[in-house]
């Protein structure tokens, strides 16, 4: 049989917080899909819930605050909200893995690099010897880049540079070939050209080891350079999703547009005004039902829409415009030409 | 041609680093290492390099933070490094600063109309009533509610947070801004309100902004030159589209070519330097650039230093063998 077309199939997932103010819904009946050997971006402002997905997926949503109300995750078929403690610890850093934003942080200070690499390798394989996870943590600190790396073995963190500490970070996150690895803003914390070196780096090892990779960023530049497929969020739910190519030069949601407006190219006139999504996201305690970029659009249907019964009541789905490209169906956001 | 609202001639500011048993200086951590700059009236100076290349330092250099181991800034003919504590405080009104980071430059402990009535309050300027009426007339300036001036810090965005971030700043008329980060940490749609508030106020107030940055793109669009900074000296200089049309300089080539286009049908042609920035503690004799540039000098050319020259007018390079693609040309 042949394997399915996805690595990764996210229906509905619903995640929601208890906070002082009561239950708070981050993740609002999400779904995606992850193609093998391909990158999905997830992309949206702070507190849109693209964190708080990837967590969920690693199964690392903080406890006990943190809850999946709904909806499933499944991993090459097997549903990981389902999955035993004992399974996980199977699956995570061997099939799934994850880099994170702050390379110093995600490091642990007080241990050399070559214990925190070989480590992974014993943990998923109990017989292997001590000499041969070492060996193996060199070879893989070659392979990110790292210049003589048996002497940066034996090196702790804090001897590292950022660029340096992140190819590390990225060295345990592929130790196994994982199949999907998930990216947390992965070059946010470091200098322009670093991060080029980084995803550089990403690149041709996916290209290598054929993983595929969640790349989650607020960065436009990042998703256009890196990703196969766009999941926009906003508040908490899908707002577009599509190929890069679709959402770059063809968005159906306002605030996709927005986004894409908002931000200042090279190739623009320097000193002009530069368009802007008015108001703020909102606050996760005070969500309509409807469409939650209504009260921010720009369209003339808005003001109508927000009056409407139909913004208290109803929670719009998601259409297919054209192949591949699903949108948030309600006309109150989306650019003038689908209504 | 008028005089420059701001003439730093050869500042240097270094930091010891202490060690051994009795503390004492075993080296110089040399942050900014002999920079020259002017500003004119009005203008935005863009200041962009990496992380520790010491574009922050500058800064509070300007703003007498960090007290400069030598050379000159000259405010209006004034040098601001000659003065004490109290000559400088008078100075303080027209020198202003903007920080990166919202959260931590406002007191958590202060209503917002606090914070921005202080300034009045420490250089004595008006009564109660007076102070108040201008505080609401700069939260008005700013695009916020009259009502924030109640609230707490935290009660706020971190859009709006900024927005009291430039509140307090322009607070007392300032002539010159020194803007560390001020959008980095804000969220895209957030950034370009708060980038058109400042090119707004810049016009109304005639500002001059010292805009200092590690993003290339929105620095590019908010300056009038641009200065680019690599371990402690400047090593190019000139009129902003000519720096994005004509880069001279390897490193400015690199940065530029490692922006991440925000477009899929645009691929860009990256050079990728190798390495890292090296340490201001003891950097690399003669030309800085040298070890992580991709165009070859041989190893004596590496000893030399390269020269500051201006080579179309107004367009200031560090020419040298490992920096400028045929060098000779510009000798």
């Amino acid at each position: 049989m042949e394997p399915a077309k996805n690595i990764l199939e996210v229906r509905d997932l619903v995640i929601a917080f208890d906070t002082d103010a009561g239950q708070v819904t981050a993740v609002d009946q999400v779904s995606f899909d992850v193609p093998r050997s391909r990158t999905l971006g997830i992309v949206g402002e702070s507190g849109c819930g693209k964190s708080v997905t990837a967590f969920s997926i690693m199964r690392l949503l903080p406890q006990p605050m943190g809850k999946v109300l709904r909806g499933s995750i499944k991993l090459d078929g097997i549903d990981l909200l389902k999955c035993s403690q004992k399974q996980l610890h199977k699956i995570r850093g061997a099939r799934i893995s994850m880099i994170f934003q702050e390379p110093m942080s995600a490091l642990n200070p007080v241990h050399r690099i070559g214990k925190q690499l070989s480590e992974i390798y014993q943990l998923h394989n109990p017989e292997m010897t001590q000499k041969d996870a070492w060996e193996a943590s060199i070879e893989m600190l070659h392979k990110v880049g790292i210049p003589s790396p048996e002497i940066r073995v034996g090196e702790y963190p804090h001897q590292l540079s950022g660029g340096m500490r992140q190819r590390v970070v990225i060295a345990i996150a592929l130790a196994l070939k994982p199949q999907l690895v998930i990216a947390d803003e992965p070059t946010t914390a470091l200098d322009v050209t670093i991060q080029a070196q980084i995803l550089d780096l990403m690149k041709s090892l996916q290209h290598e080891m054929g993983m595929s990779i969640i790349m989650i960023t607020h960065d436009l530049g990042v998703i256009a350079e890196t990703c196969d497929r766009v999941v926009v969020m906003y508040a908490g739910r899908v707002a577009e999703v599509g190929s890069t190519d679709q959402i770059f030069h063809n968005p159906k949601h306002l605030y996709t547009q927005g986004l894409l407006q908002s931000i200042p190219r090279l190739e623009n006139t320097r000193k002009v005004t530069l368009p802007t999504i008015s108001g703020l996201v909102p606050g996760l305690a005070e969500l309509p039902v409807g469409a939650r970029f209504a009260p921010r659009s720009p369209s003339p249907l808005a003001e109508d829409y927000l009056q409407s019964e139909e913004f208290k009541t109803i929670r719009p789905t998601l259409k297919e415009v054209e192949p591949g490209h699903w949108v948030e169906n309600c006309p109150a956001v989306l650019v003038d030409s689908l209504y | 041609m008028s005089l420059p609202l701001l003439d730093i001639q050869d500042l240097k500011m270094h930091f010891p680093v202490k060690g051994g048993v009795f503390l004492t200086a075993k080296a110089w951590c040399k942050a900014v290492d002999g920079i020259s700059l002017q500003i004119n009236p009005g203008e935005t100076l863009g200041l962009v390099g990496e992380s520790g290349c010491g574009k922050s330092t500058l800064g509070k250099c300007i703003v007498g933070l960090n007290k400069a181991t030598s050379g000159s800034i000259r405010y209006n003919g004034t040098d601001l490094t000659q003065l004490n504590t109290s000559e400088f405080k008078s100075h303080r009104r027209d020198i202003q600063m903007i920080f990166q980071d919202p959260v931590e430059s406002l007191n958590a402990r202060h209503t917002v109309g606090e914070t921005l009535e202080e300034p009045f309050i420490i250089h004595k300027l008006g009564d109660r009533v007076v102070r108040k009426q201008k505080v609401f007339k700069l939260l008005e300036k700013v695009g916020l509610q009259p009502d924030a001036a109640d609230r707490y810090p935290f009660e706020f965005s971190g859009g709006q947070r900024q927005r009291i971030g430039i509140a307090r700043a322009i607070a007392l008329n300032p002539k010159l801004i020194i803007c560390d980060e001020p959008v980095s940490a804000l969220d895209v749609s957030v950034q370009s309100q708060v980038l058109n508030l400042m090119m707004d106020l810049q016009k109304e107030m005639n500002l001059s902004y010292l805009f200092i940055t590690h993003d290339l793109a929105v620095v590019k669009h908010i300056s009038d030159r641009i200065a680019v900074m690599y371990l402690g000296k400047i090593v190019e200089l000139g009129p902003a589209d000519e720096i994005y049309k004509n880069p001279l300089h390897a490193y400015t080539q690199a940065l530029i070519s490692a922006i991440p286009i925000p477009d899929p049908r645009k691929k860009s042609k990256r050079i990728i330097l190798k390495g890292d920035v090296p340490s201001p503690i003891d950097p690399p004799e003669g030309c800085a650039f040298a070890s992580r540039s991709w165009i070859s000098c041989t190893e004596e050319e590496a000893k030399q230093p390269g020269e500051f020259k201006e080579v179309t007018p107004g367009h200031w390079v560090e020419v040298h063998p490992a920096t400028v693609e045929n060098y000779r040309d510009y000798l």
